[in-house]
Order: C-alpha cells, then sequence, then structure tokens
C-alpha cells in the first residue's frame, strides 16, 4: 500500500495496540527525549516518588532555555523562583546521569535549535519534548511533537508513549517565492488559510517545489508553526539539504554507521500518489510579506494589507473575538499595517533564532540605524553556537551599529519568563510564534513577522514592506 | 489518579473560541517546581486587575469583578462550557493542573486543542467534545438559569441534564477504561515492559547509529 511519510514513521515505531483497530491506542516507542526546565521538575519527582529510572539515558538530551538571562551569566539567575527551576534540572541531570548542556556552555540554546545543531534530531526518528514547539524538529523527516508533563514521566519511565494514530495533512506550496519572502510568511500564510485549528487532529506534510528549494533554517521556522495551526507535528520529506546539514554533527552516525543510515533516511518521503486525508496548496508567487495584527496567530493579513473591520463579518463569536483582539492590541479598523508603529523590535525564538534569521536581518539594516519611537531592539541567538558564528561574521556589530543589543542565547522575549518583556501597552515586532494577550509581558502587544520585516520595522520605526528595500 | 465517577455538577460558561494555554495559566506561574497550587492563578490576567506574580496572597488581590468566574452564582462550578479550540497554544500540563486545582471536573467545548486534550486524561479532567449545537443552546441554558448543573455520566458517555435531555459524548474506550479506574498508565505501559525491551533489540540491530 501506498504510505505517507507519516505512515511510514508511525509504522515503524509502533510497539503494541490495544486492537486490531488502526484507531485504537498505541504505544510508540520515542527514540530522542529533549528535557527543558519548566515542564520537567514534576516528571523527575514523581518518577522518583515512584522508585523508577530513566529507561534509556542516552536517549535524553537536556538544557535550560525558557528562564536563563540573556545578559552577563557570570552572576547567575537573580530571580529566586527561576534559579530553582534551573537549579532543579540541573540537580536532576547530575542525579541520574542525563546529558546536559548547562548556562555557561556554549552549546547552551533553545532546546529546538540545538538538538537540530547537534545532530541531536536524526531523519526517522520519534523526538518528543515537554513544548508544543517539538513540532520544529519534524523538518529533518521525523516525527516529533509536544508532550505535557505526565508523558514526560511516562517516555522517562517507559522510552514510550501511548497515543493514537492522527490523521494525515499535505500542504503544497509550489512555484518560487517573491524577494523579501520567508518561511516565516508561508507559515503565517497558511494558518491565515486554515486557522489555528485547522490542523486540530492532522499530522501536517509541507510539501511542493517552494519548500523543496528551503534551506533546513526555513523548513524549521515552518515545522515549528504547525503547533500555530493546531497541528501537533510538522514535516518535511528527507532530501540532499537534510542530509547535508546532518552531516559532521557532534551527534550524527560517522563513517560505517552513517552509510548504513542514508538508504534508510533517503526512504522517507510520501510515496507518489499516497492518500492524506486533507491536502491543501498554495501559490509560493503570491505570497506576501505576512504581519498579524490580533492575539491569536490566524489575525493576520498582508504588508500591504489593512486591518480587517469585524463589522463585515457575519459570525457572531468571530466578530466579538476580532474586536476584543483589537481593543486589546489598542488597533482600530481598517488602518493600513504600514501605519503601525512599534516600541520594541525582538528578533529571536525557537522560530527564527538560526543563523539564516540573523544574516536575513543584518543584511536589512547594515549602515542604517533604528528608529527614534524604537525604546529597544533586542537579538537574541538561538544557541551560544549561532551566537558564536554570527560573531565570527561580524554580525554582532552590525546589530550595535545599528542600535541592536546583542544577547545571550535563550527564550527571552518570546514569552517572558526571564526579565526580557514588554510593558503593559508596549507593541513590538517579533519573529517568534505567539502573539497571545500577555505572552510577551502583561498588556503587551506582539505582531508576528518574519526577521527581514523586524530588521526593516526597526529601522522605519513602523512596518515597512521589505520587498521595497535594497536588502 | 482519582477515580472518575458520575456526578452533578454546577456549570459556569466561558464565552470566547480560542482560549490559550497563556490565559489558562500565565507563564510567570510555570516557575513553579510543584504540581499543585495552581488554581488560585486560573485565568490570571482576566480573573485579578493587578498583576500576579508567584508568591502572591490571592486574598490581598483585586479581584475583576467582570470575569465570570468570579460572579457568585458560578462559585463552586466543577464544569467549564467553552467555546472552539479550548486549549490551544502551549503543551504545558500546568493548563489542565490548573483548571483541576480550581475545583473543575470536565470541560465541555465543541473542539479542543490537541495536546491539552490530550493532557486533561492524565490527569483524571475529563474534556468533553459536544457538536456545537448543543453546546450553544447549553450557554443559553446556563445564562438563563442560576443555578443550571448538569450530570456526566462517564459509564453511560452521556451529559445529562436536570430535565433529562441526554447528550452523549465519544470516548477513546481505553481512556475511559483508565478514567473509570483511576489507572496509573505508567504501570499499564510497564506491563509491556518486555514487548519494549524485544522492540528496542530488534531496533538496535537495524538502526545502530540511534543507540551510538
Ligand atoms: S523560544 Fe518561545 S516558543 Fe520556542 S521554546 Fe522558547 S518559549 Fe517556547
Amino acid at each position: 500500500m501506498k504510505q505517507t511519510l507519516y505512515d511510514k514513521l508511525w509504522h515503524q515505531h509502533v510497539v503494541h495496540q490495544e486492537s486490531a483497530d488502526p484507531n485504537s491506542m498505541a504505544l510508540i516507542y520515542i527514540d530522542r527525549h529533549l528535557v527543558h526546565e519548566v515542564t520537567s521538575p514534576q516528571a523527575f519527582e514523581s518518577l522518583k516518588l515512584a522508585g523508577r529510572r530513566p529507561w534509556r539515558l542516552n536517549s535524553i538530551l537536556a538544557v535550560a532555555d525558557h528562564n536563563v538571562p540573556t545578559t552577563d551569566r557570570s552572576k547567575g539567575i537573580h530571580d529566586p523562583i527561576s534559579r530553582l527551576q534551573v537549579d532543579t534540572l540541573d540537580q536532576n541531570c547530575d542525579e541520574l546521569g542525563i546529558t546536559e548542556f548547562k548556562m555557561q556552555d556554549v552549546r547552551q540554546g533553545i532546546v529546538h535549535v540545538i538538538g537540530p545543531e547537534q545532530g541531536a534530531t536524526l531523519p526517522g526518528m520519534t523526538v518528543v519534548c515537554g513544548d508544543s514547539h517539538t513540532s520544529t524538529h519534524g523538518a529533518f523527516g521525523c516525527l516529533a511533537f509536544g508532550i505535557g508533563t505526565s508523558e514526560v514521566e511516562h517516555v522517562l519511565a517507559t522510552q514510550c508513549l501511548l497515543m493514537k494514530k492522527s490523521k494525515t495533512m499535505r500542504i503544497s506550496v509550489d512555484g518560487q517565492l517573491g524577494f523579501g519572502v520567508t518561511a516565516k510568511d508561508i507559515a503565517l500564510a497558511i494558518i491565515g488559510k486554515i486557522g489555528t485549528a485547522g490542523g486540530t487532529g492532522y499530522a501536517i506534510e509541507f510539501a511542493g517545489s517552494a519548500i523543496r528549494a528551503l534551506s533546513m533554517e526555513g523548513r524549521m521556522t515552518l515545522c515549528n508553526m504547525a503547533i500555530e495551526a493546531g497541528a501537533r507535528a510538522g514535516m518535511v520529506a528527507v532530501d540532499d539539504i537534510t542530509i547535508e546539514y546532518i552531516k559532521g554533527r557532534p551527534f550524527a552516525p560517522r563513517d560505517d554507521l552513517w552509510d548504513k543510515a542514508l538508504p534508510y533516511w533517503r526512504s522517507l518521503h510520501s510515496d507518489e500518489d499516497a492518500l492524506f486525508d486533507r491536502t491543501v496548496t498554495l501559490e509560493a508567487a503570491i505570497i506576501a510579506p505576512q504581519v498579524t495584527w490580533g492575539t491569536s496567530p490566524e489575525m493576520v493579513t498582508t504588508i500591504d494589507g489593512n486591518i480587517p473591520d469585524p463589522a463585515l463579518v457575519a459570525d457572531e463569536v468571530k466578530r466579538h473575538d476580532m474586536q476584543q483582539a483589537l481593543t486589546y492590541m489598542g488597533l482600530q479598523a481598517n488602518t493600513p499595517i504600514q501605519q503601525i508603529y512599534l516600541d520594541k523590535i525582538f528578533i529571536g525564538s525557537c522560530t527564527n533564532s538560526r543563523i539564516e534569521d540573523l544574516r536575513a536581518a543584518a543584511g536589512i539594516i547594515k549602515g542604517k540605524h533604528i528608529a527614534t519611537n524604537i525604546k529597544q531592539a533586542l537579538v537574541v541567538p538561538g544557541s551560544g553556537l549561532v551566537k558564536q558564528q554570527a560573531e565570527q561574521e561580524g554580525l554582532d556589530r552590525i546589530f550595535r551599529e545599528a542600535g541592536f543589543e546583542w544577547r545571550e542565547p535563550g527564550c527571552s522575549m518570546c514569552l517572558a519568563m526571564n526579565d526580557d518583556r514588554l510593558t503593559a501597552g508596549e507593541r513590538c515586532a517579533s519573529t517568534s510564534n505567539r502573539n497571545f494577550e500577555g505572552r510577551q509581558g502583561p498588556g503587551g502587544r506582539t505582531h508576528l513577522v518574519s526577521p527581514a520585516m523586524a530588521a526593516a520595522a526597526a529601522i522605519a520605526g513602523h512596518f515597512v514592506d521589505v520587498r521595497g528595500l535594497n536588502g | 489518579m482519582n477515580k472518575f465517577d458520575t456526578f452533578t455538577g454546577l456549570v459556569a460558561p466561558l464565552d470566547r473560541a480560542n482560549v490559550d494555554t497563556d490565559a489558562i495559566i500565565p507563564k510567570q506561574f510555570l516557575k513553579s517546581i510543584k504540581r499543585s497550587g495552581f488554581g488560585q492563578n486560573l485565568f490570571d490576567e482576566w480573573r485579578y486587575l493587578d498583576h500576579g506574580e508567584p508568591g502572591m496572597d490571592s486574598a490581598q488581590r483585586q479581584i475583576n469583578p467582570d470575569f465570570v468566574l468570579n460572579q457568585s452564582r458560578y462559585q463552586g462550578a466543577e464544569i467549564l462550557l467553552a467555546r472552539a479550540n479550548f486549549g490551544c497554544g502551549s503543551s504545558r500540563e500546568h493548563a489542565p493542573w490548573s483548571l483541576q486545582d480550581y475545583g473543575f471536573r470536565v470541560i465541555i467545548a465543541p473542539s479542543f486543542a490537541d495536546i491539552f486534550f490530550n493532557n486533561c486524561f492524565k490527569i483524571g479532567l475529563l474534556p468533553i467534545v459536544l457538536d456545537s449545537s448543543i453546546v450553544d443552546r447549553l450557554f443559553e441554558a446556563v445564562k438563563q438559569a442560576e443555578g443550571y448543573r448538569l450530570t456526566v455520566d462517564l459509564q453511560k458517555q452521556a451529559v445529562v441534564t436536570a430535565d433529562d435531555q441526554e447528550y452523549v459524548f465519544e470516548v477513546d474506550i481505553f481512556r475511559k477504561h483508565c478514567l473509570l479506574n483511576g489507572l496509573d498508565e505508567i504501570g499499564l505501559t510497564l506491563q509491556h515492559a518486555e514487548k519494549i525491551k524485544q522492540f528496542e533489540q530488534k531496533r538496535r540491530i537495524e538502526q545502530p547509529w540511534l543507540f551510538a
């Protein structure tokens, strides 16, 4: 039978199934378990209380990212509650013998950046983490999805998860992206089209010539946002670009093992004519740079558009939500997006903090300076190694000279668990993935955009169309 | 996990679609390394007028009188009536923990986000999907009648109104079995320990690079 990539990954990992019904609960084997400080302490505690130990230590890689300061780390974490959470992770890892990149380690960074960077994420794996953006890793042709704390404990104790098979959706994007249009814009355009619940119950495979043409960084950005479309997992088939990226990374196989892995990896794509439960198609050429205007990623429009008018929406619940969002965002219907002025700029997060993202932003701001109305502009690299690479390329200087702050790696203002946050009423162009109320700080107002768009907005002080700039 | 028994409880309506996990429990409360005590910060930014931080005494805080759960008629509610795509956003189990700690045992909505839905079962909180037309009707009924209660019968898979109107819902049989008997999933999975070891052994031979 013809199989989708998801079908192949699923069948490779079924240890046991409750009944002959393919929709019954299955026990799925987990190859890679990534752990961070926020969703793991209760899992480790329960594990210990039950007198259990981790099933397979070398499947686990841990890092603290959500709570870590992005300024000078030599003094440690000053917030005692954040510090306790990071210390708890350190202690659990030390006690059990789990590999962890500690805060001072150059390899430390956002969990979804360091997994692929280290080669700890490989094609064909099942990858889980107590974090919804685990979907990011699906860019490598693996089955990767976020789990809750009870499941973190379940994987620690059994190396397995109980779950049901998802439905499959293929989203094809064909043709060539326009100048200045990126994977982030594809992701937002898709969410605008299918909605934040459009992918609920599905595993999404991103396909088509425009996806094939994306770098691994771009594919990660796209899969990262599968969860914002409601899908627990997003994925892209393996090809030369995938394999080239993995080669030589610290955790990746070498020599004989590499040769052995390659043919299997190359089989990780949907069979021609495989059936999907739903298919969606988009034309790359018509995707414009995207900007969100509301408090859900589906509240999005194009840079040349206006804020929509709730009065024109028939559905009562939807109209009410839009009005509520506009009130929270302090915006008026029908305002051109380019007339939205900003207070802060955030370039970072597991969506857009990789080297390619920093290069794109630096390309826009080179030799320019942030506008006077911008109170703060942050660049937070996704990992210590991304930071190092950027510094070797001189990107840090470009950012600093333009008035940006160049920070240490972590989640930072993506969710504001550390000191980096918006104050009430502040408006931010952010390269992160969620514009929920209060996400970047209580009362803060978030507009999601690509790194190039955030950089351009920093210079202009308001949103501008990157397509009109000579990058 | 506690056994899930049939019960009749007061219903509170939250008339908003796409309620995300950041709204259910804001991130500053995720710094806790405990599993309990999240109820007082459920919907923190909607429920209080002042900004909440961990360690604050909630009795001293400024209540938002407009927020639905603060109305006296909904005190002691055990069933939350919600709109589509409830629980979207992050994988934080703190969201179901806070709903449960507050006193909710059941959430009824036309649809839920996948990870949230899944997390609820792990702690014995029951998410029930009912058709949006039925949910509309229930919203109307709750708003009309103070003290509106519903009975949730998991065995029969039915939500029952005071005048014996029954709304049947779907639930996976394995999950139902675990809830009704208060079973520990890890214990159940470990009954398959031999099978897991065999699977792992085979995988080690076929894909050795995964175990290096
Ligand atoms: S960068 Fe943001 S979305 Fe990504 S893991 Fe950190 S907090 Fe979550």
